[in-house]
């Protein structure tokens, strides 16, 4: 085999080699942490995605070895290949920080901001953005958007409301399914996820969107309402599929003994690892239905990650290598909040949790 | 007198017809073409230095060197017809009135590219172009020029209108081309760019109408003595069509030496402005590029007399100069609201936005807003530098220039008229009721000396 040419690429002073025809984004996350623009729209396992947000906007201070010159304006690492020699700049460039903020500034004027209601609470991409990439407050003044309720069946509802655009949707039912039923009408701010004619969302991989779906536009109707997720305990599970497309590896979001909602497992991006079918999305709400395997490991992109929960990984931290010093804290937040106390591990209290389990 | 290449048979009656045309010297050019190699014929177009009239102004003879040749894929010349830019309307004029002279360009262009099916996207709302067009395009098969071994020459060519639907995006090269595969006009992240994948993912050159037709006359004379008529890269002719409150709206063909100040006030163009009303504006480029003063527009920051060329228009940067763009000539005078003015542009990005990405879906709309209130007397002063701030986040940040389109005549309306956003503000119901007027926006500006 020949051998593959290397590219040395280096983020935010951190620098790494990987193979020619990788994405910026792509070779961030080989580097991890916090180096890693946030990304809305690309997904890795959905061809064609990305580029659409901008949220993972970086600026190239240096082309290449080749061709130093930076590039003029701000790209989407999502989309743009490294070049051998290349210096981009993520959290490091002012630039960068600005642009994104205001890219969240955007994505959140028409956002309706029903976290209290809204299903996706907790595991939202969208929320853990705003935490690190906005600001606080907002600057419009004006009434929000909203679209008319459109049924789409009895398994996925949908909040056109709360849809950011990423198209993750639209390539999923193109990519997964024979005929895609869904689709974009109308442009501009008033453009919709939509089906044709209101028909009702019916294929045996169709359930996909919904994990796909960074925001809660696309939610489970059999788990609507029935628990917030940071009160459910995911485990990972295997059943024995009879869909040959389907692996039958999924995660269990458990209370007690009862399955509350069934999803495919996600990687520490926060992107399925394997796509299941709606069997065993929608209709295996049986601890017996499954084998269980244990709890699953959860890195990132989940209020369930913050550190409570036996299978948490951390994620690295790099801001030394960054700033090319160790840094200096001034304030440990566990100090002055109760909230999320290290060393109250949410798995091993029976039941769900109160507040009187964080009382001193 | 200026001179006149497109528009030099436009006075003799039945020009539209084939008969008339051929008889006019029509065809000439494919002629002489069909004799050369493709080669030469780029090299030509290369000379005369001619860049794209769809508004960029990219050479378009390095365009068409670019185009990838696969052995075995076809390729294509889709020429975009889709004229939505507010304020301009000089193609509609050539595909009416000169229909032969656009389909003897694009006949010589496709040989030269060796597109065998070449495709015109012309904007819905030309309905009644589509008929003239493929009426041109039957009567040139008639006689030979199109279908099936050209001149005996072994090359074949059919030339197919398809018709948008009424998206200004679709004129957008990329959006164009996902649009005529029949798919939702939603421009393409780039690279790859349509040289190498275009339309079917095949090699694709997309040319503006005045550029396929400004073909014509450089093979007639020659690249060389094309590049002579003109100024620096300036060179040939240019339609501009003209528009607002002169005497005289149409559309016109300068050879890019004149002044601004000659293409408004002489009675060869423009005829001035009517009712002996002070000019306070202009957009010189079609409705993206930033709108300047009159005393910007007539004179350079540094005090030199500004011409109707792509460097003279655009002397100064963004900061102090505008674009050629289009060639949509927009004339304001002095009862004109320049709040009112951009409020209107803001509603129309806001509209033609794709809603692709976050900063142009979002953005476009709230400045939207954000000027309606400022226009209906229901603005704040933070308002205006709100407005400031959007436009910077939208620009250069998205997919394609749409948004850079949608902000940057907001960004130029705030930089050279932000007294008459505030005296909006300060006098919600004043304004309500006249308009700010001229104020100093015609008065000679300071020339530091140095400069
Ligand atoms: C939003 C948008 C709209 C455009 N509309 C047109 C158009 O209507 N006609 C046109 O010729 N070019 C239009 N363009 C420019 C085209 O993308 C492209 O640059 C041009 O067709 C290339 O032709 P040229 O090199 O002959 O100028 C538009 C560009 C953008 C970004
Ligand atoms: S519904 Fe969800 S997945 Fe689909 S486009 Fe909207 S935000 Fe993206
Ligand atoms: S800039 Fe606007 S028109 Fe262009 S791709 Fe983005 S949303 Fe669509
Ligand atoms: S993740 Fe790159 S643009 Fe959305």
């Amino acid at each position: 085999m020949s051998e593959q040419p290397k590219f040395k690429v280096t983020v935010d002073n951190i620098s790494i080699e990987v193979p020619a025809g990788t994405t910026i984004l792509n070779a961030a996350r080989m580097i991890g942490g916090d180096v890693t623009p946030p990304a809305m729209c690309y997904y890795s396992k959905l061809k064609d995605s990305g580029g659409k947000c901008r949220t993972c906007l970086v600026e190239v201070s240096k082309g290449s070895d080749k061709d130093p010159r930076p590039m003029p304006k701000l790209v989407a690492s999502c989309r743009t290949t490294v070049m051998d020699g290349m210096e981009v700049k993520n959290i490091t460039s002012e630039k960068v920080v600005d642009a994104r903020k205001g890219i969240v500034e955007f994505l959140l004027i028409n956002h309706p901001l029903d976290c209290p209601v809204c299903d996706q609470a907790g595991e939202c991409d969208l929320q853990n953005l705003s935490y690190e990439h906005g600001s606080e407050g907002t600057r419009y003044e004006f009434k929000r958007r909203t679209f008319e309720k459109e049924d789409i069946g009895p398994y996925i509802s949908l909040h056109m409301n709360r849809c950011i655009m990423c198209f993750r949707c639209v390539f999923t039912a193109d990519q997964l399914t024979d005929k895609r039923e869904h689709g974009i009408l109308e442009r501009g701010d008033h453009a919709q996820i939509s089906t044709m004619l209101n028909k009702a969302l019916d294929h045996d991989f169709i359930g996909n969107v919904i994990d796909v779906c960074p925001v809660g536009a696309l939610t489970d109707k059999t788990f609507r309402f029935k628990n917030r997720v940071w009160f459910t305990k995911p485990l990972d599970a295997h059943r024995d599929c009879s869909n040959p497309k389907c692996g039958g590896k999924v995660r269990l979001w458990m209370r007690g003994e009862e399955v509350f909602r069934v999803t495919a497992r996600k990687d520490q991006w926060g992107e399925v690892e394997e796509f299941i079918c709606n069997e065993c999305r929608f209709h295996k709400k049986e601890t017996r239905d499954w084998v269980i395997e244990g709890p699953s490991v959860i890195a990132r992109s989940s209020v369930i990650s913050q550190g409570h929960y036996v299978g948490t990984k951390k994620s690295q931290v790099l801001i030394d290598k960054v700033i090319g010093k160790q840094p200096k804290y001034l304030l440990d937040i566990h100090d002055i909040s109760d909230v999320n106390r290290p060393e109250i591990d949410l798995s091993k209290i029976e039941g769900p949790a109160h507040s009187s389990d964080f009382k001193r | 007198m200026a001179v006149k290449l497109l528009l030099e048979n436009d006075h003799i009656e039945g020009i539209r017809y084939y008969d008339t045309y051929r008889k006019h010297g029509g065809y000439r050019a494919a002629e002489k073409a069909f004799k050369m190699a493709t080669a030469d014929i780029v090299e030509e177009v290369k000379k005369s230095g001619l860049r794209g009239r769809g508004g960029a102004g990219f050479p378009t003879g390095m365009k068409w060197s670019f185009l990838a040749k696969p052995e075995g894929v076809p390729r294509h010349l889709v020429c975009n017809a889709d004229e939505s830019e507010p304020g301009t309307f000089k193609d509609r004029y050539l595909m009416e009135f000169h229909p032969h002279l656009f389909v003897e360009g694009l006949l010589i262009s496709s040989f030269a590219l060796g597109s065998n099916h070449t495709y015109i996207y012309i904007r819905g709302e030309y309905a009644w172009i589509v008929d003239i067009l493929e009426q041109a395009i039957a009567e040139a098969k008639n006689n030979g020029w199109l279908g099936k071994n050209i001149l005996g020459s072994g090359f074949d060519c059919e030339i197919y209108v398809h018709r948008g639907a009424g998206a200004y995006i679709c004129g957008e090269e990329t959006a164009l081309i996902e649009s005529l595969e029949g798919k939702r006009g939603n421009p393409r992240m780039k690279p790859p760019f349509p040289a190498i994948q275009g339309v079917w993912m095949r090699p694709t050159v997309v040319n503006n109408v005045e550029t396929i037709a400004s073909v014509v006359p450089i093979i007639n004379m020659g690249g060389e003595e094309y590049a002579k008529i003109g100024v620096g890269k300036s060179t040939g002719t240019k339609l501009l069509s003209a528009c607002g409150n002169i005497n005289k709206p149409g559309v016109y063909e300068i050879d890019m030496t004149i002044s601004v100040e000659e293409f408004i006030y002489s009675d060869e163009y423009c005829g001035g402005i009517p009712k002996g009303k002070r000019l306070k504006a202009c957009i010189p480029g079609g409705s993206s590029v930033p709108i300047i003063p009159a005393n910007l527009l007539l004179k350079t920051a540094k005090g030199q007399t500004r011409y109707m060329n792509y460097e003279s228009l655009a002397d100064g940067g963004f900061v102090y100069g505008s674009m050629m763009g289009s060639g949509g000539f927009i004339v304001l005078d002095e009862d004109q609201c320049v709040v009112r003015h951009t409020m209107s542009l803001a509603r129309f990005y806001n509209h033609e936005s794709c809603g692709q990405c976050s900063p142009c879906r979002e953005g476009t709309g709230w400045m939207y807003k954000i000027l309606k209130n400022l226009e209906y007397g229901k603005g704040k002063i933070s308002d205006i530098d709100l407005l400031w701030d959007i436009q910077r986040k939208i620009e250069g940040n998205t997919i394609c220039p749409l948004g850079d389109a949608a902000a940057w005549p907001v960004a130029a309306a705030i930089r050279h008229f932000r007294d008459e956003f505030e005296w909006h503000v300060l006098n919600p119901d004043e304004s309500q009721k006249r308009n700010y007027g001229l104020a100093h926006y015609a008065d000679p500006i300071h020339v530091p000396a140095s400069a």
